[in-house]
């Protein structure tokens, strides 16, 4: 077969996949760029949408609120993110130990992340509820606290609340995935390494941590994806209150669309926080080459 | 002799088909499940309505009253397979009007029912003269108190005025009847701007002045501040800057406060034993006003039920309405919801049980105060919805709030 054939038969082999993404992915989101450039709205009568420039982009980047949200929402990412991938490792390296009822413990630490989004953020708001939460009922019979408190009511501790019940569902995740590639670790290795006189913390930064590095890059990139572009969480939760205290970007996206039915606008935030998204994304992506040419 | 067969056969299932057709239309409507009538309520209104109408059936959506615009905008790109009755806030025609996502319906609306309904309904559907629905929830927000509490703090008439109700409330909790006297909905939410208009209104305020904000200083500053003190001295329960209507109801069921302010569906809920401790213990009034100002203060909180532009069903759709509307069966479901009609009022079936509402009614429904008539009002709420609750966090002193509120109302574009 020549060379020319072959290649000729990938494009046929890779042809439906790429049509079927073309439909589902590129072409909306060529769509959303071309509309944020428009003054378009939601309406049901006839309209004249006019190519407006950068007219949007500018309203959205001089919006004071929209601004603060877009910090709001980095706090949110990089802290929740951060605990998810702390606390996961530290789940993996549990699990990786053997002890009996290690299989029950691996079964069961999945479950918070198979719980769906809306019935994980329902759950939270009950158990944070100023009068009758578990939270509350549990901190005062330990005697944390002398009253019941308003877990929510608070714009700032609101924020870290929420993001309390976003890494309690997303830590499984990352904890799989990390105990995953640590079984992956010649045994003969790290014993040899205790021989050698290397203690727990030694053995972890030297052999388990460059040894996971790459798969938890990999799980890390999803998980800020995600967590950058939040919105069901707190949409059941907070409804971005109090105080807007926790409306994150995806909010102001939804907010210009829906409530206030500006569709060109709201397309230039979506495209604005799409755009912060792939700056992230390449940041990793710089990482795991530099670690896969290290490696 | 066969083609005449074939023909019978096509004749006959041709006119099979139409009335499959015909006994197949079934309407989307969307209703909410908060506050006014129930969810029961409503399907056993659809029931009798599906019974008098073979061949029409009713899909009933509820949802919480906060995703009510956004499911009736999102729906209207849905084509024929959108809603085809839709419950609306008073707050919204000028929006829904000027964007055709409703039906004008001023030529279906008879004559004669203008002056048998009241003007306050009326103001509910209307937009630029022209009628985009049936008023159906005439309803405003009122004062409930708990008579037991009041009477064991040697309190023998309940407030007239907005400054008696913290007067009464402090020596209630002096007295350590409660320790919290008053609860309210000031969640981040319209239900915070329904009980804000309140006290705007009472205290004299208004929102708009030609087309300007107006809310920075007199009436709307006093109602801000007014709530801001009752936070301050402990007389609100500080769980209210979390609360929907529904914890309120829970919180004066349970006897934990002495004043709160609801809507006309808790009167009947707060006197029923299945659902609440104080059945039996508790008045309710027309919201006090303000010394000198005003006798009493009311928002108006009513709803309407409309036909989106959408529908292909819009006749259909329209006899729903009207039953759903119609005074007797207004009058039959009058405990959680009061007619839109003039002459219910005087019918023992809605006043029996009833009277302090229905009298406290009376003098609300002539007060109601409307909230902005803005095309834009959406944004000009969740604007003040933020600068209000920071300011009842204590974030911001009320000048501040209302000066940023009104600065970021002015950059709508």
């Amino acid at each position: 077969m020549s060379a020319i054939s072959r290649s000729r038969e990938k494009w046929v082999l890779l042809f439906p996949a790429i049509l079927v993404l073309s439909l589902i992915t590129v072409l909306p989101f060529l769509q959303t760029v071309w509309t944020s450039f428009t003054d378009a709205e939601i309406t049901a009568r006839e309209q004249q949408v006019n190519w407006i420039g950068l007219e949007n982009y500018i309203w959205a980047l001089t919006d004071p609120d929209f601004l603060e949200a877009l910090g709001r929402t980095m706090y949110f990412t990089a802290v929740s993110v951060g605990l998810e991938g702390v606390l996961g490792i530290a789940v993996a390296l549990l699990l990786n130990q053997k002890f009996r009822g290690r299989w029950f413990l691996r079964v069961i630490i999945i479950l918070p992340w198979a719980v769906p989004t809306i019935v994980n953020a329902v759950a939270w708001r009950l158990i944070y509820h100023p009068d009758y939460g578990a939270l509350n009922s549990l901190l005062l019979q330990l005697g944390f606290i002398d009253s019941y408190t308003s877990w929510l009511g608070d714009p700032d501790r609101a924020l870290n609340m929420v993001i309390l019940a976003d890494v309690w569902k997303n830590f499984p995740l990352v904890a799989y995935i990390a105990l995953a590639a640590m079984q992956t670790i010649p045994g003969d290795l790290l014993k040899a390494a205790a021989i050698e006189g290397a203690g727990a913390w030694k053995r972890f930064r030297s052999i388990t941590l460059p040894w996971i590095i790459g798969p938890m890059l990999v799980v890390l990139i999803l998980r800020t994806i995600e967590a950058f572009r939040v919105f069901d969480i707190i949409y059941v939760m907070t409804r971005g209150g109090p105080s807007d205290g926790t409306k994150t970007a995806s909010f102001y996206v939804y907010q210009e669309y829906f409530s206030y039915l500006r569709s060109g606008s709201g397309a230039s935030y979506a495209v604005v926080v799409a755009g912060i998204s792939a700056v992230l994304i390449l940041a990793y992506y710089a990482g795991i080459r530099r670690d896969q040419r290290g490696a | 002799m066969k083609l005449k067969t074939l023909m019978a056969v096509t004749a006959s299932a041709a006119a099979l088909m139409t009335s499959a057709a015909m006994a197949d239309t079934t309407l989307n409507a969307l209703f909410m499940s908060q506050a006014a009538y129930s969810e029961d309520n409503i399907k056993s209104m659809t029931a009798s309505f599906e019974a008098a109408n073979p061949g029409t059936k009713v899909d009933l959506e509820f949802v919480p009253y906060e995703a009510l615009h956004d499911k009736i905008i999102a729906a209207s790109g849905a084509g024929d397979d959108g809603y085809d009755v839709v419950l609306f806030d008073v707050i919204w025609p000028a929006e829904f009007a000027e964007r055709g996502f409703l039906t004008d319906v001023s030529d279906r609306v008879a004559a004669d029912l203008t002056s048998k309904i009241f003007d306050g309904a009326w103001t509910t559907v209307e937009y630029d003269g022209k009628r985009y629905g049936m008023p159906w929830i005439l309803d405003t927000k009122y004062l409930y108190y708990n008579t037991e509490i009041l009477a064991n703090a040697g309190i023998e008439t309940p407030p007239e005025t907005w400054d008696e109700v913290l007067e009464q409330a402090k020596v209630i909790k002096d007295k350590g009847l409660v320790e919290y006297p008053l609860v309210w909905s000031w969640s981040q939410s319209e239900a915070m701007i329904c009980d804000f208009t309140t006290l705007t209104a009472a205290h004299g305020g208004s929102f708009f002045d030609n087309g300007k904000p107006a809310f920075e200083t007199g009436g709307a500053k006093a109602a801000l501040d007014y709530m801001k003190t009752s936070l301050g001295d402990g007389l609100t329960n500080p769980s209210s800057l979390e609360y929907f209507e529904e914890d309120v109801r829970r919180v004066f069921s349970a006897g934990d406060a002495a004043f709160a302010m609801n809507w006309t569906y808790m009167n009947s809920l707060v006197n029923d034993p299945n659902e609440s401790q104080v059945a039996g213990k508790v008045g309710v009034m027309s919201a006090p006003g303000v010394d000198g100002v005003s006798e009493a203060s009311a928002v108006n909180g009513s709803m309407g039920l409309g036909i989106p532009s959408n529908s292909p069903h819009a006749d259909q759709a329209w006899a729903f309405i009207n039953h759903l509307t119609n005074q007797s069966t207004q009058e039959e479901f009058a405990n959680l919801s009061l007619p839109i009609w003039k002459a219910s009022y005087s019918q023992s079936a809605v006043t029996d049980g009833q009277e302090d509402l229905v009298a406290a009614a009376d003098k609300s429904i002539a007060v109601m105060y409307p909230r902005p008539l803005v095309a834009s009002y959406t944004e000009v709420s969740s604007i003040l919805q933020k600068h209000l609750h920071g300011s009842l966090l204590d974030q911001t002193t009320s000048e501040e709030a209302l000066a940023n509120a009104a600065k970021r109302v002015a950059r709508i574009r």
